[in-house]
């Protein structure tokens, strides 16, 4: 029985580490290759040993697939190709190829050089790592080898952001990544088309929330910025994630445009920046207005932001400044967290007296927008990641409730087994296919009609044909078999007129049948004959001898039974 | 399968496939060779062209005289100019179910298209096609929107009054279908209905075909198509180049094992190589500007102005040019400048890699950063204040009838210092140039055409191997002015099929297989059997299922068991139905077999009698006769049921199901 086998090795059940085995009509492919924040140790990459303890990688897996540049997504890549070993393709999209690389040097210097931690991969690592990486299009038909075909999809989130489809055959798996069903300043929404997957693989971070308009939370984080500004205060905005600083830097541009506001507004220099670069040349992966505006103005160049420098931290007066990162352990991290009083170097004391709020400003699907693309794909089933089990235990009998799919959400290591039943595709002669389809002009639900014919397997050509098509082609001739029962009727009229009665008898029974009353007095009912004869030795007697092939073995068959009852007596 | 051939230019190309149950149409190219027979449209008040004597007959005859004007020696005519639309009354275009566009200078003709037939579908082509084919149409319609001319000529279009008049509107074909400029309405609601693709993309049209754009290396997003279902497949190839320059470069490993290959938009230039060509532009244009001169290049706004930009940007300080002003003048300038930069995915490797830098990947950005390229959307406003003399101008439009170019024409053609060097090879540039001779200027014709010569031609066709190739006329015979050139035709076995304007092709192949899916549940229920080594064979009886062009077949249903006498039953309700046949049998009887199988299942006093042609076996107590011959069998019996599904069931036997 073929199945589909889905096992995460990071990102079940949890958040981070993204990282999802599929095996499909005996092709395996890796879905991300993500780095956990939470963890420093052997956990923070997934545990690829899972794969094979001894072999190499490359002869375990087709290909992999990375959705997006978040390090949770790729965090692990050079580790996974250049230290575990893995030299097949690596497919991701082009903007993700193109800041990926930027994002893991980062992530390397800070692991090496802040953290000092031995034994990371290097940056020589990293760029033999994107060597092995094929660039997809968006919609292209990617053909892995002759069988496994990927197909990328707009996943809005963050640019280059996109969704996978994995097919054999008629077998076909969807993996989401990370999505956004909602377009925001500088990205359009995730769709998909109504690719009837057999199993959708989505990510459910906000499997519970349902978001209240985003123009709401947009108004508000201004009205916060704007009133702390406005009595001389400064705003400091973490922004973790790449792309969702770019969202902000756009919010903020056009507000201090719109309002005149003159307070400078910083982001942290280095990544934000060099990334603007990137989403300059990126444009058709933005949105509709930024892609239809660009030669006008080009919404990543910014006129009121710009790049912080550590001599500005104590200028007086009001600010907005936008730093990186808060990785767990920095005192960012700690403020966010509620700490009211922070530990300083030198023990010195410090206590937090700024307000702390916090907004949502992720560009992942909520609730609604999960259940909208399930719906838009319309999969057999779904497998829900990257979100924490609680929730997703609300979210998947939501799923099975509304879909009426199962919907299924493994632990890491855990496996997923789905049977599918793949029709298969055979190549029919158009001659019997146009002659079933003329017949067909009246379906009727009761009584289907058969299509008959002989199927040609030779080595792994599979053809339907006539039966007289295949004999030909295998130069057979064909056997005739035929019937003819004598039926014994008690009547002492003359042939002709039996044959007469015969026929009216029939054309009244067979409505539906061509029935016909020949010139030389035997009567057929489609190619079945029927003709009346006297009996040899008694004259109160007539015989009918109904002749038939074996390719009307039913109908002959009825007939006799039927004339065997006698006929009516003429009225 | 039919191919109604709409456009008689060959690389301005529009076709109508007629495919399974699909109409799809291929490429809308505008033949905008018909303005050469127009005057100019000045941007300036021009004193000369606007004082032109009316033409009249040899007779004196002068009723045309407000039509037509003779301008340096011949006859132009004096309205709005007109463009050759593709033949409309050929095939019913509102029936066209697609449009399959293959690069942006072959879909001029889409408003005339979608807005004026009654065309319903929609229209597939990728992002850079449609962004530069929309300035393309911009620029177009801004070049004659901008200078209103109230005069639209008809008369002359009149065929007893076109057979009087000189050459070459005397010969000017289709006149009737000649039409003025669409506005930017109707460029707008054509551009709506396109929906965009992705090279490789798989696009299903109705279940029945699939099509597939490939990269085709001559233009930013320019598309050869496959047009295939899964036992036949058509390659459309338009407007393809091997050459290295911006682009893609060329998918010709997916164009294999094509039955039919429709060949259009080769090189207009078969004899100039390209190369060399850039090489001579780039010569003259630094002579010129030495001498003190200017240098006027009339071109698209998009496509080859890139690359010899790039050709420039590496040439300018070698050459000692760095202080001379580059000026590039067109109301899309600035948008096909800011494009051809966001476009990186569709661009050919070197270029992808800039923006993993990032930096954008045409060096004209730097051009433009250092001030060396300067562009303005038309002469007037900003560039009459910076213009500075000498300096080269590239704007348009080629065919030197409208645009800016009609104005630098005038400025500078009457001094031998200046320079004008075409580049384009879509018009003839003596006919280009005939309303403005006398010209004391230098002319420089350095076509550049990119697109597949015949020897590129004839490898590519090697390479992917098509049973048939269709083309256009021009392309089975050697070029006119040189005729002697045998090599410069198509050349391919079996020769290929030549179109030309309004023809309507048979292509010639016949489908054979269509695809079915048999449901797994049916699958399992099939039972092999093998005939031959290698070759098995099952007999199928299945309910066929179609739906949306797509056949699937499933198991035959089971037959009802009788509800229990709680209903009457019909008599009509037993008849058989005639539709559901039996197999065909094959093999055949042999008789001492049959005989021992008949004792074996009972019966006895059975003889066995020879006739010519086989044998008769008798069952005298049943009063029964069984015929074998070597393909047939004839059971003859009284009307025992029983008796007779019995004999029958042994014959089945030894006989094979088909």
């Amino acid at each position: 029985m073929p199945e589909i086998r889905v096992t995460p090795l990071g990102a079940g059940q949890d958040v981070g580490r993204s990282c999802i085995l599929v095996s499909i009509a005996g092709k395996n492919v890796m879905l991300d290759c993500g780095m956990h924040m939470g963890f420093s140790d052997d956990r923070r990459f997934p545990d690829f040993s899972y794969i094979t303890r001894s072999g190499r990688l490359t002869d375990f897996l087709d290909c992999v697939i990375i959705s997006h540049f978040h390090l949770d997504h790729c965090g692990a890549l050079p580790y996974f190709s250049e230290m575990v070993g893995y030299d097949g393709p690596i497919y991701m999209t082009q903007p993700t190829q193109a800041i990926c690389p930027i994002l893991l040097e980062d992530y390397r210097k800070i692991a090496v050089d802040k953290k000092g931690e031995a034994n990371f991969f290097t940056s020589q690592m990293i760029k033999d790592c994107m060597k092995k990486v094929v660039a997809v299009h968006l919609h292209q038909t990617v053909q892995v080898d002759d069988e496994l075909e990927i197909k990328a999809y707009y996943a809005g989130h963050v640019l280059g952001a996109a969704m996978f489809q994995i097919k054999v055959g008629s077998e076909s798996v969807v993996y989401t990544g990370d999505y956004n069903m909602t377009p925001d300043r500088h990205l359009g929404a995730a769709w998909i088309d109504k690719c009837r997957p057999n199993l959708l693989i989505t990510e459910s971070t906000y499997a519970t929330t349902i978001r209240d308009s985003k123009r709401c939370r947009e108004r508000d984080f201004l009205k916060k910025v704007h009133e702390t500004v406005e009595r001389g205060g400064k705003v400091l905005i973490p922004v973790f994630a790449l792309g969702r600083a770019q969202e902000l830097c756009i919010l903020l541009e056009t507000f201090w445009e719109r309002m005149d506001l003159k307070a400078p507004i910083y982001f942290s220099t280095g990544l934000t920046e060099k990334a603007n670069h990137y989403y300059k040349l990126f444009i058709p992966w933005t949105n509709q207005k930024i892609r239809k505006t660009f030669v006008q103005r080009n919404m990543f160049e910014f006129k009121h932001i710009k790049a912080f420098d550590r001599a500005f931290a104590d200028s007086p007066g009001p600010m907005v400044i936008m730093p990186g990162y808060c990785v767990q352990g920095t005192v960012g991290h700690k403020i966010l967290s509620g700490q009211r009083k922070l530990e300083m170097e030198g023990r010195q004391v410090l206590e937090v007296k700024m307000q702390v709020e916090y907004m949502s400003f992720s560009a992942h699907a909520d609730a609604k927008g999960i259940m909208q693309l399930v719906g838009q794909a319309e999969p057999e089933n779904v497998l829900l990641v990257h979100g924490e089990a609680k929730k997703m235990e609300f979210l998947k009998q939501k799923i099975e409730q509304e879909f009426r799919v199962s919907c299924y959400m493994p632990a890491n290591g855990e496996t997923v087994t789905l049977p599918t039943s793949p029709s298969i595709p055979v190549g029919i002669s158009l001659g019997l296919l146009k002659r079933e389809m003329a017949q067909g002009l009246l379906p009727d639900a009761k009584k289907p009609r058969l299509l008959h014919g002989t199927l040609i397997m030779k080595d792994s050509n599979f053809r339907l044909v006539s039966s007289e098509q295949a004999l030909k082609e295998l130069g057979l001739a064909e056997h005739q078999l035929r019937f003819t029962c004598r039926v014994h009727l008690h009547d002492t009229r003359k042939e002709q007129e039996m044959a007469m009665r015969v026929y009216s008898h029939l054309k009244s029974v067979l409505k539906d049948h061509c029935v016909q009353h020949l010139p030389d007095g035997s009567v057929t009912v489609e190619s079945i004959l029927v003709q009346a004869a006297a009996h040899s030795e008694d004259p109160g007697t007539k015989v009918l001898l109904v002749s038939w092939t074996y390719q009307d073995e039913e109908l002959g068959s009825y007939l006799t039974s039927l004339l065997k009852k006698g006929l009516p007596q003429a009225s | 399968m039919k191919l109604y051939c709409l456009s008689g230019h060959p690389t301005l190309p529009c076709n109508v496939l007629k495919f399974k149950s699909t109409t799809i149409m291929l490429d809308c190219g505008l033949d905008m060779t018909s303005t050469l027979n127009f005057l100019p449209l000045p941007l300036v008040q021009s004193p000369r062209l606007s004082s032109l004597p009316g033409w009249s007959l040899k007779d004196g005859n002068a009723f045309l005289d407000k039509e037509l004007k003779e301008c340096s020696g011949h006859v132009f005519v004096d309205s709005v100019p007109e463009f050759c639309l593709p033949e409309t009354e050929l095939i019913d275009l509102s029936t066209v179910d697609v449009i399959l566009i293959s690069n942006y200078h072959c879909m001029m003709a889409l408003p005339y298209i979608t807005e004026h037939t009654g065309f319903t579908g929609t229209v597939y082509a990728t992002e850079p096609t449609v962004q530069i084919g929309r300035l393309l149409m911009e620029e177009l319609v801004n070049f004659i929107e901008r200078v209103p001319k109230a005069q639209s000529a008809s008369l002359w279009k009149n065929k007893d009054i076109q057979r009087l008049l000189p050459s070459p509107l005397k010969d000017a074909v289709e006149v009737s279908t000649w039409r003025r400029c669409y506005t930017m309405q109707e460029v707008n609601s054509a551009l709506s209905k396109i929906q965009l693709v992705g090279y490789s993309q798989k696009i299903e049209l109705f279940g029945a075909v699939q099509v597939t754009p490939l990269s085709s290396g001559y233009a930013l997003g320019s598309s050869n198509w496959i047009i295939q279902s899964h036992y036949e497949k058509v390659s459309y190839v338009s407007g393809s180049s091997l050459l290295t320059t911006h682009p893609q470069p060329m998918d010709q490993a997916s164009l294999k094992n094509s039955d039919v290959l429709i060949l259009t938009g080769l090189t207009q230039i078969p004899t100039a190589n390209p190369d060399g060509m850039v090489g001579e532009f780039c010569s003259n244009l630094a002579l010129t500007v030495r001498n003190g001169g200017n240098v006027l290049v009339p071109c698209y706004p998009s496509g080859v102005i890139y690359d010899l930009l790039e050709c420039l940007y590496q040439y300018i300080d070698s050459a000692g040019l760095s202080s001379i002003p580059f000026y590039f003048i067109s109301p899309v300038a600035n948008s096909s400048l800011e494009f051809s930069q966001i476009f990186a995915e569709w661009l050919c490797h070197n270029k992808q890699t800039k923006v993993y830098l990032p930096e954008p990947p045409f060096p004209h950005a730097e051009l433009i950063q250092t001030n060396k390229l300067k562009h303005y959307p038309s002469i007037h406003g900003d560039f009459s204040n910076d213009f500075r003399q000498p300096c080269v101008v590239f704007t348009g439009h080629p065919s030197l009838r409208f645009g800016d170019v009609v104005h630098f024409m005038e400025l500078w053609g009457k001094s031998s210092l200046n320079t004008v060097i075409f580049t384009e090879p879509d018009f003839s540039y003596l006919e280009a140039l005939a309303p403005y001779q006398p010209l004391a200027m230098k002319c420089i014709y350095c076509p550049i055409d990119t697109r597949l010569n015949f020897i590129q031609v004839s490898k590519l066709l090697k390479e992917v191997q098509p049973l048939h190739v269709v083309c256009p006329e021009q392309y089975t015979q050697p070029p006119p002015a040189q005729s002697h050139r045998m090599d410069l035709m198509v050349d391919c076995q079996p020769p290929a099929m030549s179109y030309r304007r309004a023809e309507v092709l048979a292509l010639p192949f016949k489908r054979r297989y269509e695809k079915i899916e048999i449901m797994p549940e049916l699958a399992d229920s099939l039972v092999p059997m093998e005939i031959k080594p290698g070759i098995s064979l099952a007999t199928v009886s299945a309910v066929l299922r179609t739906k949306d062009n797509k056949h699937v077949l499933q198991p035959p249903p089971r037959p009802t068991q009788p509800t229990g006498g709680k209903k009457r039953k019909r008599a009509s309700d037993d008849i058989p139905d005639c539709k559901v046949l039996k197999p065909l049998l094959s093999g055949s009887i042999p008789v001492d077999q049959f005989v021992q199988t008949l004792e074996k299942h009972g019966f006895s006093d059975i003889k066995v009698e020879d006739t010519a042609k086989g044998h008769i076996v008798l069952l005298q107590e049943a009063e029964t006769l069984i015929q074998i011959e070597e393909d047939s069998t004839h059971i003859i019996c009284d009307d025992d049921e029983v008796l007779r599904v019995r004999l029958r069931d042994l014959v089945l036997k030894f006989l094979q199901k088909f």
